[in-house]
């Protein structure tokens, strides 16, 4: 129990991925202009990653090391990230339209965000056994949302400022990630 | 060999039919109209329209948030098609073509420097803007010519790009892409153009480019209907009020207005002639003659073909000799 909380703890807050590792940068700069969008996209995150881990698990354990097929590790992940992204796709698209609109090309982007592949292949270099595993995307998952909501509540909050004109917009943004980046920094060293 | 076929094709069947179940099961029904839209569009996905792409407009269009003639590339054909679709009458729309503000090719203007950067007018304008001393010429780098969805743009020999009207869709996406806003939208009827976008005053035009507007002003005070305005030392045509007369163009000093309706055939006087002689009076070549209730002749060697005559004549007496038919009423 106690590896498991501290998994979750590493990866939400020292080894953020977007803040510490800068893997899915690109969603994180592209849909953390409203915290409704953020939200959505955290939890269609979280959930992509969590099955992702629970299929990749098995599929590496059962499939590619007793058939020696380690070189197709990257295909097979690939494939079942993004079949899972379909479908939260189609899940999302029949659920909430407005949200659908809101995630607009980041949603099927999630298949190409280095995150979620990023999560999977760590989760087996670290030898996580599946319960971990599943933490591990748990805890990613809601690393990444907890990037994002900060990124968006400030962003939000930029939005009111008086920032100077040649900083507007992506400018600020940029600035911004690198400051939280620097703060999450704080934690580094905490928990391996 | 043969387990990593089977494993990752039975991995990529397990998940090609719970993806067909689960489509099936939160299928979203959406309006059937969408799909033939999509198919009536002309499919360039050109952004002329301000929405991604030509399926963000056909959604756009049936939210009612888009009229049909915001599409640039569509025609005539493809715009009622589009209303029957969706239902709506369309009203006239004007056919808008690109036009290039700039007449100095590599042969007229004065060149200041030697560009040797990269090809492209966006990057050219950074570091000085290319090789002519004009500000506000036309690098000719072809920046135009290669976001030009439609191929409508070729560059000449002189280094202009030469603007296919019969291509152009008036997308705007040239015009924007132009670093030195040279390109502007026109009215595809109209053919007189200021080939020039210079702000400068007169002096300094005169010493960098030959054919440049020195805002004279002479084409203003020739216009006969005031279309011609002259303003930050440049003189631009109304194309709602130009009758395409030429005269303009004619007078031109500097050969900075093109006609390119020239040559006009010129103009005959029917029997209907009642001798009024407004025509004479308002021919600005004295291209016509006549005394006072007697059928009026045109000197054809005078005659222009500007037509101004046509528009005037109460008796509807005056005609072209043939030729392009004038947007003159």
């Amino acid at each position: 129990m106690k590896t498991l909380i501290l998994i979750i703890i590493s990866t939400v807050f020292i080894n953020n991925f977007v803040l510490a590792r800068f893997l899915g940068v690109c969603p994180f700069m592209g849909v953390s202009k409203k915290i409704e969008t953020a939200i959505g996209m955290g939890m269609a995150v979280i959930f992509v990653m969590t099955v992702a881990s629970a299929v990749t698990w098995n599929i590496q354990r059962f499939v590619l090391i007793p058939f020696d097929l380690g070189y197709l590790q990257t295909i097979m992940f690939i494939l079942v990230i993004a079949s899972l992204v379909q479908l939260v796709e189609i899940f999302i698209r029949k659920a909430s339209p407005a949200l659908y609109q809101a995630l607009g090309i980041f949603l099927p982007l999630i298949t190409t965000n280095c995150a979620v592949l990023g999560m999977a292949i760590l989760s087996i270099q670290k030898d996580y056994n599946f319960i971990s595993a599943i933490t591990f995307a748990l805890g990613s998952g809601i690393g990444f949302t907890v990037a994002l909501l900060l990124m968006a509540g400030i962003r939000e909050r930029l939005e009111m400022a008086d920032v100077p004109k040649p900083f507007t917009g992506t400018a600020a943004a940029y600035v911004t990630a690198g400051l939280l980046s620097l703060a999450f920094m704080g934690f580094s060293g905490m928990v391996k | 060999m043969i387990s990593a076929v089977v494993s990752l094709t039975s991995l990529g069947v397990v998940a090609a039919y719970g993806l067909s179940l689960a489509s099936k099961k939160f299928h979203v029904e959406v309006d059937p109209r969408l799909e033939v839209l999509e198919g009536v569009l002309p499919g360039a996905n050109c952004g002329a329209c301000g929405y991604p792409g030509c399926s963000g407009f056909a959604a756009a269009l049936l939210a009612g948030e888009a009229e049909p003639t915001s599409c640039a590339p569509a025609n005539d054909e493809t715009i009622s098609k589009v209303a029957e679709v969706l239902g709506l009458e369309v009203g006239e729309r004007v056919r808008l073509v690109a036009m290039r503000r700039c007449g100095g090719g590599l042969d007229k203007a004065v060149l200041q420097a030697q560009y040797e950067g990269i090809e492209d007018c966006r990057a050219a304008v950074l570091v000085g803007g290319g090789s002519k001393a004009c500000l506000y010429s036309c690098m000719g780098f072809g920046t135009c010519r290669s976001v030009c969805p439609f191929d409508a743009i070729t560059i000449s020999d002189e280094g202009l790009p030469v603007i296919d009207p019969e291509k152009c869709t008036g997308c705007n996406k040239c015009v924007v892409a132009c670093p030195r806003d040279i390109l502007i939208l026109q009215p595809f009827e109209h053919q007189v153009h200021v080939r020039c976008s210079s702000k400068d005053a007169g002096a300094r035009v005169k010493k960098v480019c030959p054919v440049g507007c020195t805002a004279c002003g002479i084409c203003e005070k020739a216009c006969p209907v005031n279309a011609i305005t002259v303003q930050d030392n440049l003189a631009s045509i109304d194309a709602d009020l130009c009758v395409e007369c030429g005269i303009c163009a004619a007078n031109c000093p500097q050969k900075t207005i093109t006609d390119d309706l020239l040559p006009r055939p010129p103009v005959f006087i029917t029997e209907e002639c009642n001798g009024c002689t407004i025509c004479a009076k308002v021919c600005p070549y004295d291209a016509i003659s006549g005394q006072a209730k007697e059928r009026h002749v045109v000197d054809e060697s005078r005659c222009t073909g500007c037509q101004l005559c046509v528009e005037r004549c109460p008796a509807h007496a005056i005609k072209s000799s043939g030729g392009k038919e004038l947007a003159v009423a």
